[in-house]
């Protein structure tokens, strides 16, 4: 009995170096520990409503809108440069049957137009967010976030940093047909 | 070089250098409409607890980032419109979960976390009682057979 008590301070140190050891290798495997989770995973999408960003440009949209069909929410802003990296991605989600909103986040309506008019404007309602106000309703901690709101309006999954070809092919497209389900 | 130290040392005394500080998180933070003090210290406290997403070990009160910057107006936000201190944590926590409060609160997937301590202390406890028996049971056990000796022999 003494000695079983004397051998626990090690087996606990074992347990504590094999956990850290498995998380390491997760790490290694991708497993970004600095991305932090959603809390709205499995939640209504928030109903707050974004103005439009400029008279040519379609959009304005609130939560309620994004009812009825798989819907795409892209949060994006013109001063952000892995925004622009996946904004190939983004076209092609958006020509290939997915609807994209967009929340413009902490941008100004002349920087965020030009922006649109210079690399396309994939987005099917655009929402104007120049004070974050929006974004920090939609849990929302840097740009570009990316998520999937199935059709009773439930968000399904949320992407944190741009969508590379891979990310597109591996994760977005099969979290997108099960969101159809 | 004492003099120097010594320098130093007044400079971080001084209740300059922390005003500074303050100031420049009050600066960020504050509307041109006046804002009562009551709220403000509220504001300060609910700040002080809340985690910055993209800094991750700063408060929102401590950060320069624009998300702590757009959080304290939040706080302020929900302030004026009449929430209480647990109303306005509850409301963030709602949109960005438990990480963002910088003390984890205590609930079933934390237990193992909170209690982890105190359990350590108790086994270590345990075994310095027990490694203290054992030594005074051999002391007693040596004297007693010293004692014993001569008297067998």
């Amino acid at each position: 009995m003494k000695r079983f008590i004397l051998i626990i301070p090690i087996i606990v140190f074992i347990i504590i170096i094999a956990v850290l050891s498995v998380m390491t290798l997760q790490t290694k495997e991708g497993r970004n520990p600095s991305i932090v989770p959603s809390a709205l995973l499995g939640k209504e999408a928030p109903n707050i409503e974004l103005p439009m960003l400029a008279r040519n440009i379609p959009g304005g949209f609130k939560g309620s809108d994004l009812v009825g069909r798989v819907n795409i929410v892209n949060v994006f802003s013109s001063w952000c440069v892995p925004c622009l990296a996946e904004h190939p991605q983004i076209s092609w989600l958006a020509t290939n049957g997915f609807p994209i909103y967009a929340i413009n986040h902490r941008d100004n309506v002349s920087d965020a137009s030009n922006w649109l008019k210079k690399h396309g404007n994939p987005y099917f309602a655009v929402g104007f967010d120049p004070e974050g106000r929006a974004s920090l309703e939609w849990g929302v901690g840097g740009v570009p976030e990316t998520f999937i709101i199935n059709a009773s309006g439930i968000i399904t999954y949320k992407h944190i940093g741009p969508i590379t070809k891979e990310i597109l092919k591996e994760k977005i497209l099969p979290k997108l047909h099960e969101a159809k389900r | 070089m004492k003099i120097i130290f010594a320098a130093l040392i007044m400079i971080f005394l001084s209740p300059s250098f922390f005003l500074y500080g303050d100031k420049l998180v009050l600066a960020s933070t504050s509307n041109k409409t006046s804002i009562s003090e009551e709220i403000e210290n509220k504001e300060r406290q609910i700040s002080k607890l809340l985690r910055c997403v993209v800094c991750q070990n700063q408060s929102i009160y401590e950060s320069n980032a624009d998300i702590a910057y757009d959080m304290r107006l939040l706080v302020r936000e929900r302030l004026l419109a009449g929430d209480n201190k647990d109303q306005v944590i509850n409301y963030i926590v709602a949109r960005y979960g438990d990480y963002i409060l910088l003390k984890p609160p205590f609930q079933a997937n934390t237990v193992l976390l909170w209690m982890a301590p105190p359990l350590m202390v108790l086994i270590a406890l345990m075994i310095v009682i027990l490694l203290i028996k054992n030594y005074q049971h051999k002391n007693i056990y040596q004297k007693t057979d010293k004692l014993l000796n001569p008297e067998d022999k």
